[in-house]
């Protein structure tokens, strides 16, 4: 059975519309999936729902992770148990700075697995991490201490979601469409960042338009995803195949990638 | 003194209560204690304190993590100070640090040349109901050029029923000189209302500069009725750091008068007010001088049908040319139920000035909730993280003990465990 596992799963909007349309997927540690799909397909509202964000809901299906179904789990109890979301659009938390912010994760993570006893990391092994994790991400060491993505510019606040997943180890990582807003450069240092994360104890979905970061990121298997369904699935070959003819072949008739 | 106090209750009994701010009609005035005596007579060392006044200061964290740091501790329990130690390097220094009482003994000329001079015995209703029955309280006196390098600190707490407390502070910075005080407040739960109104008064002479700070958490059935005024002569500073986030009322607005020209004021204020809470707080700057400014930064926060309120004077007076002043206010509601409201009271009758003022009021966002919940915080602790960094330009401005704290209240307001 695959860490992450999705059966048939559907989810709506509060308001009744339906966006994901039945999708199975498997997803285990040292593997790497691409969701490559048309902008408005249903690849972010399919991350968020996986996260628990109240605005989707699972309305068919089921989502499992590591056998348990994530439905019945806050956003917290999934951070906990093991996933991952990298925001597209991460948010601003003024007044709370980066360190402290990590900190306060790590350790909610921590008391969790120790049974609910607090379990603090201990300053000296926290900071040594820290610090090496940010040159390894190439981030300047004074945004430690600055606000969390307050005034961040677009790669920072990026480089800073898979700062997170360096230290929060989280078993299954979804990176909804890390790749967008980076120059090249920045691109490379995320994508190889994301690549050396991955391994026997951690899997990752990459949520992505192009082809561009999957260069760097070179994943196992890559899945198409149209109007909420997957809709081909093969192995990297597919995402040059898709850079190269688009997604149009998978579109219904009329429709505009 | 006699003479000032009854002259005081004539003062309190005449006039009404205040029709503004929040609702005062649930005070028994004939049912208070006004004054109680806790322990026969005052301990000079830690060593002597009753065990039981010590094991309350234990469930408040204060000896062990605070003793050392402490230059001096003054702590108000039950209506008198019963414990003052002081630094043997402060008293070298000539640095006064008593009791209000013990003030007025040993040092009656400096005490009559200030005492109400600030806050006239006449000044509101509940400054004359002070001046009438004050006891207890800090006398502060710092001589010329003295610096006195950590925060002069003193614990207040109520714990008896029905007890109001009064207490009456005086601090005199001399010219040069520089302190800084701290006063923090707890009390556990009554069953009935109980009334905490003090005057305080602050002298900042030329070139000085003083700092006040406060983390105010009374029980909510506490009327908090607060008045605290400060005068600055030539290039003096003066700074009220105010964190408001107990008490079932409070109305409190420090306040500083800039006599002298080149004068600094900055008022700091935070009010969190969660259930059955209603906090009015904020600022007052006053600008009598030329080249006079004052900053004025406030934060309030309201949670579950609470009520936080910002009130502030900005004042300046005819001919204080080239004064500046800015004034900040901030507000954070978190549900539907919760209310902040704004009342900035702006008054300038000179041309040639530079005023500011800006206002904000946010919701918290079910976005950043999810952000953070994400990363493994529960929705308590995640509302507590975005709360803590709403405050966060006042906190960092407090000692570290009193940030620690200040941000573990904020978390047991955010958890609903504060009673």
């Amino acid at each position: 059975m695959a860490l992450l596992e999705l059966n048939d799963l559907r989810v709506s909007l509060e308001d009744g519309t339906e966006i994901v349309k039945g999708v199975d997927l498997d997803v285990s540690p040292g593997e790497i999936h691409a969701l490559m799909g048309p902008n408005g397909s249903g690849k972010s509202s399919l991350a968020y729902a996986l996260m628990g964000h109240p605005a989707y809901e699972i309305t068919g299906g089921e989502a499992l992770f590591d056998g348990q179904d994530v439905s019945e789990m806050g956003a917290d109890k999934r951070a906990q148990a093991g996933l991952f979301l990298a925001f597209q659009y991460p948010h601003a938390i003024p007044g709370v700075t980066v360190t402290s912010f990590l900190r306060s994760a790590i350790n909610a993570i921590r008391k969790a697995r120790a049974g609910g006893e607090d379990d603090p990391v201990p300053i000296p092994e926290f900071r040594k991490e820290l610090l090496e994790a940010m040159e390894h991400l190439k981030i300047p060491r004074e945004l430690a201490q600055r606000y969390l993505n307050d005034g961040f510019s677009g790669g920072e606040k990026k480089r800073v979601e898979i700062l997170q997943m360096a230290m929060l180890k989280p078993r299954i990582a979804v990176l909804d469409e890390t790749d967008s807003g980076l120059d090249i450069d920045a691109l490379r240092i995320v994508a190889n960042g994301v690549r050396e994360l991955v391994g026997p104890e951690t899997g990752a979905l990459v949520i992505t338009h192009y082809q561009r970061i999957l260069n760097h990121i070179k994943p196992d298997f890559v899945h198409v995803f149209v109007d909420g369904r997957i809709v081909e699935e093969g192995g990297p070959e597919l995402a040059h195949k898709l850079e190269e003819e688009g997604y149009e072949a998978f579109l219904p008739e009329g429709a505009e990638a | 003194m006699r003479k000032f106090r009854l002259k005081s209750l004539e003062y309190f009994q005449a006039r009404p209560l205040p029709a503004w701010g929040g609702d005062l009609t649930g005070i028994d005035f004939d049912n208070i204690f006004y004054y109680i005596r806790p322990t026969e007579k005052q301990a000079s060392s830690w060593e002597d304190l009753p065990p039981d006044i010590k094991n309350t200061w234990d469930k408040l964290g204060i000896p062990e993590a605070e003793k050392k740091y402490l230059a001096g501790v003054g702590a108000q329990y039950e209506s008198e100070v019963v414990y003052h130690k002081l630094k043997e390097d402060l008293e070298a220094q000539g640095v006064l640090f008593l009791d209000m009482d013990s003030g007025l003994r040993e040092h009656e000329e400096l005490v009559k040349e200030y005492f109400g001079k600030i806050i006239p015995q006449n000044d509101n209703k509940f400054a004359a109901l002070n001046s009438a029955v004050w006891s207890g309280g800090s006398f502060i006196y710092v001589p010329p050029g003295v610096k006195v390098e950590m925060p002069l600190q003193a614990y207040f707490r109520i714990n008896a029923e029905n007890m109001g407390q009064f207490e009456r502070t005086l601090i005199i910075v001399d010219e040069g000189a520089y302190v800084h005080y701290v006063e923090g407040c707890t009390a556990p739960v009554y069953s009935s209302d109980s009334l905490h109104s003090a005057v305080v008064e602050i002298i900042v002479k030329p070139g000085a500069r003083c700092r006040y700070t406060t983390i105010q958490n009374w029980s909510n059935n506490v009327y908090n009725l607060v008045t605290k005024r400060a005068v600055a002569y030539e290039n003096a500073t003066m700074e009220w750091v105010d964190a408001n986030l107990g008490s079932k009322l409070t109305m409190k607005y420090p306040a500083i008068w800039l006599m002298g020209e080149g004068a600094h004021g900055e008022v700091l204020s935070i009010a969190f007010g969660g259930k059955d809470q209603h906090l009015d707080a904020g600022g007052k700057a006053v600008h009598y001088a030329p080249h006079t400014s004052s900053i004025i930064t406030s934060k309030s926060i309201s949670k579950d049908g609470g009520r936080a309120s910002y009130r502030g004077l900005l004042e300046v007076a005819k001919g204080a040319v080239g004064s500046k002043s800015k004034v900040v206010c901030d507000a954070l509601i978190l549900d539907e139920d919760s209310r902040s409201d704004t009342y900035p009271y702006i008054r300038i009758d000179e041309s040639n000035v530079d005023i500011g003022h800006e206002a904000t009021v946010s919701k918290i966002g079910e976005e950043q909730l999810f952000y953070l919940m994400s990363r493994g915080l529960s929705e308590a602790e995640a509302s507590a993280m975005v709360v803590s960094g709403f405050v966060e330009p006042i906190t960092k401005e407090l000692p570290l003990e009193y940030a620690v704290e200040m941000n573990r209240l904020i978390q047991l307001q955010m958890e609903g465990s504060v009673g």
